[in-house]
């Protein structure tokens, strides 16, 4: 077997490539729902049933999909760097922590001021969490991947802590979480008597506006000449250090204000559970969407559809509700290959 | 003042350091040998929790405790294949397989152990390894207990420690691994196929991987909890650095970090004003500060996270 990399791809291979992922992930995962007894495509029939096939079960999964699209960007941007940002989920975390510290105030101010001033403190904190990892990088040449991954762990203990101390809510039964968020704090709905609220539709905004910025500005082509190779950027002239930390706080700031949107939009308060992993699947969601931010709002729609049916398909056929992690973690190793693809060809 | 002597005197923080570091030693050594080859493998933590699983699954379904080693050995070497398969063979990132990889292992880890044993109270136990006694030694006063009472896959992890160091600098064998990871071009001109020696080191160093999990769940603890790895794998990682990329060095840093989690959990209850996260974080900054420590005298291995793709620059 011998690999012969493309002249150039056919735009087709492009987007049949997530495609022939996912449906080979599915194939491949309708192996463990087999092992579990139960009959597969009648399982998968009940999960994309559950997840798409009703007015609830659509705003259900875009409200998942919500914070999927902005971790899921946030890990396009770096990545497209080249700057292995897997920190998200600490990210995510600081952002929600810092907008349940402040918006638990009576601040006075009225909902249209006070909620962006909110969404704004949870970016900042969720970029300044990755400045240490960033700065440890750029000046000493520490791998950032494992700071980032350790970092994870101390945000979850620092929330922790301060839920259990400083922010807990005397009203909360004894449970540890957050004074809730002020009424004015808190995200208006975007549709009656469903859980969708306004933080998707800003999420599609920092879609378009990512989008934006890649495409058309200097800042966005630095990034991706960084990406592309380092040296070669640094002989165009291209002020690499500065362009890395910018991306990388571009990225921190948009796992931030995933938390921070979750908490204003759909809880109201923080606990350790808040996030069942939306940083980790940030990754596999920009990684379906190949790094395109346009890419990431499908690519994070199914993500969210997969985990919001796959309860469902636990209590229809008894399939372990694990599955739905099997799923997406298959599919990212699937797109890795379906990638490699479009820009390899297999000769004997 | 006094606490920190009552504790580091009494032979049972040895003992811990000692079991607290072993699953380290094996993690942090399966991770160097791939790495020595020029393979970062970031499944370390997926790795360690399938370890955990199937060794644990195995002999909770009757399995003897030494095959249960074996089936998490082959399990992680399974594993280790696939990622050889994704980032030698094919050259994909391995930063991004790595963690996919890991976000794999540990999901179907999970649903796999579900789907053997039903949710219920508390999960169920086996009968876990027990201390090996040493004539003698064992019975000594003080350093029986501190250093000459623990079970085999410690006494395995050390003897692992010098195995992994004469394969890697006594043998040829270890010389065309560090090759590998040095100068891939080097290693082919010498008629040595680089695809074969990364994913020997990655397959091997995964099965290493999954054994340090596996300690967890049959010789430290006796059941398996999800996510029961809790970042160790990623501790592992940083060790590699800490380490050099020398296996001697690796085990001083697993045991530097037992000695200080076994510190941290005995110092908790001593210091009631003081949260007990701030406690738990401490490791895992340790982590990063050995990282930052060693940053700037690291020598890498040329040639890691560098696919090796013939006829192409």
């Amino acid at each position: 077997m011998r690999l012969e990399r493309r002249e150039r791809t056919p735009p087709l291979l492009l987007v049949a490539a997530p495609m022939a992922a996912i449906v080979t992930a599915l194939v491949l995962c309708s192996l463990l729902i087999g092992l579990a007894g139960a009959p597969v495509l009648a399982a998968y029939a009940t999960l994309f049933q559950e997840a798409l096939g009703s007015r609830l079960g659509i705003t259900e999964t875009l409200t998942r999909a919500t914070p999927l699209i902005l971790t899921g960007l946030g890990a396009a941007v770096a990545f497209r760097a080249r700057f292995w940002n897997i920190g998200l989920e600490g990210q995510f975390y600081l952002g929600a922590i810092a907008v349940a510290a402040l918006g638990s105030a009576d601040w006075g101010l009225p909902p249209a001021l006070l909620v962006p001033l909110l969404l704004l403190a949870g970016a900042l904190a969720g970029a300044l969490f990755l400045l240490g990892p960033a700065l440890l990088k750029l000046r000493l040449g520490v791998d950032e991947v494992v700071t980032t991954l350790l970092l994870n762990f101390v945000a979850i203990l620092l929330v922790s802590l301060l839920i259990e101390g400083p922010m807990k809510d005397p009203l909360a039964f004894g449970w540890p979480q957050s004074v809730p968020v002020t009424e004015a704090g808190l995200l208006p709905q975007l549709l009656a008597r469903t859980r969708l609220h306004l933080g998707f539709a800003l999420a599609l905004l920092a879609a378009l506006a990512i989008a934006f910025l890649n495409a058309r500005t200097v800042f966005g082509l630095s990034a991706r000449a960084v990406g592309l190779g380092t040296p070669a950027a640094r002989h165009a002239g291209i002020p690499v250090g500065r362009v890395l930390l910018l991306t990388a706080m571009l990225s921190g700031a948009l796992a931030g204000l995933a938390g921070a949107v979750e908490v204003t939009g759909l809880k109201g308060y923080v606990t350790t559970d808040l996030s069942p992993g939306f940083g980790t699947a940030g990754v596999i969601v920009a990684m379906l969407a190949s790094l395109n931010p346009l890419g990431v709002v499908p690519a994070a729609i199914f993500v969210a559809a997969v985990f919001v049916g796959a309860d469902a398909m636990a209590r229809a056929h008894g399939v372990p509700s694990f599955i739905a992690d099997v799923i997406v973690a298959t599919a990212l190793l699937t797109m890795l290959v379906a990638l490699f693809l479009t820009e390899y060809r297999v000769r004997r | 003042m006094t606490e920190f002597w009552d504790i580091v005197l009494a032979a049972s923080f040895w003992a811990a350091a000692l079991r607290l570091a072993t699953p380290l030693i094996f993690g942090t050594l399966g991770a160097l040998i791939g790495e020595r080859s020029g393979v970062l493998n970031l499944g370390i933590e997926g790795i360690m929790t399938a370890g955990a699983m199937t060794g644990w699954l195995s002999v909770h379904l009757g399995a003897p405790l030494w095959l249960g080693i074996a089936v998490a050995a082959v399990a992680g070497g399974t594993i280790g294949l696939l990622h050889a398969a994704l980032t030698v063979r094919l050259g994909l990132s391995q930063h991004v397989t790595g963690l996919g990889i890991t976000l794999f292992s540990v999901s179907l880890s999970s649903y796999l152990y579900r789907l053997y044993v039903p949710a219920s109270g508390s999960p169920p136990k086996i009968t876990p390894f027990a201390p090996v006694h040493l004539p003698v030694l064992s019975d000594l006063p003080w350093l029986g207990p501190a250093f000459f009472q623990h079970t085999a896959l410690t006494w395995l992890a050390l003897l692992t420690v010098l195995l992994v160091a004469w394969l890697l600098w006594r043998t040829p064998l270890g010389l065309a691994i560090r090759m590998a990871g040095e100068s891939p071009e080097a290693c082919e001109a010498q008629g040595v196929s680089v695809f074969s020696l990364r994913t020997g080191a990655v397959v091997a160093g995964s099965a290493l991987m999954a054994i340090g999990g596996a300690f967890l769940t049959t010789a430290a603890f006796d059941s398996f909890y999800f996510s029961m790895i809790q970042g160790r794998g990623w501790v592992c990682i940083a060790l590699v650095v800490f380490a050099s990329w020398q296996p001697g060095k690796a085990l001083l840093g697993a045991l530097l970090y037992g000695m200080f989690d076994a510190f941290q959990l005995r110092l908790q209850p001593l210091v009631p004003g003081v949260p007990y996260q701030l406690f738990l974080m401490m490791p895992y900054l340790l982590s990063i500060a050995a990282l930052v420590l060693v940053s700037r005298r690291a020598r890498v291995p040329q040639a890691l996270m560098q696919p090796y793709r013939p006829g192409e620059r």
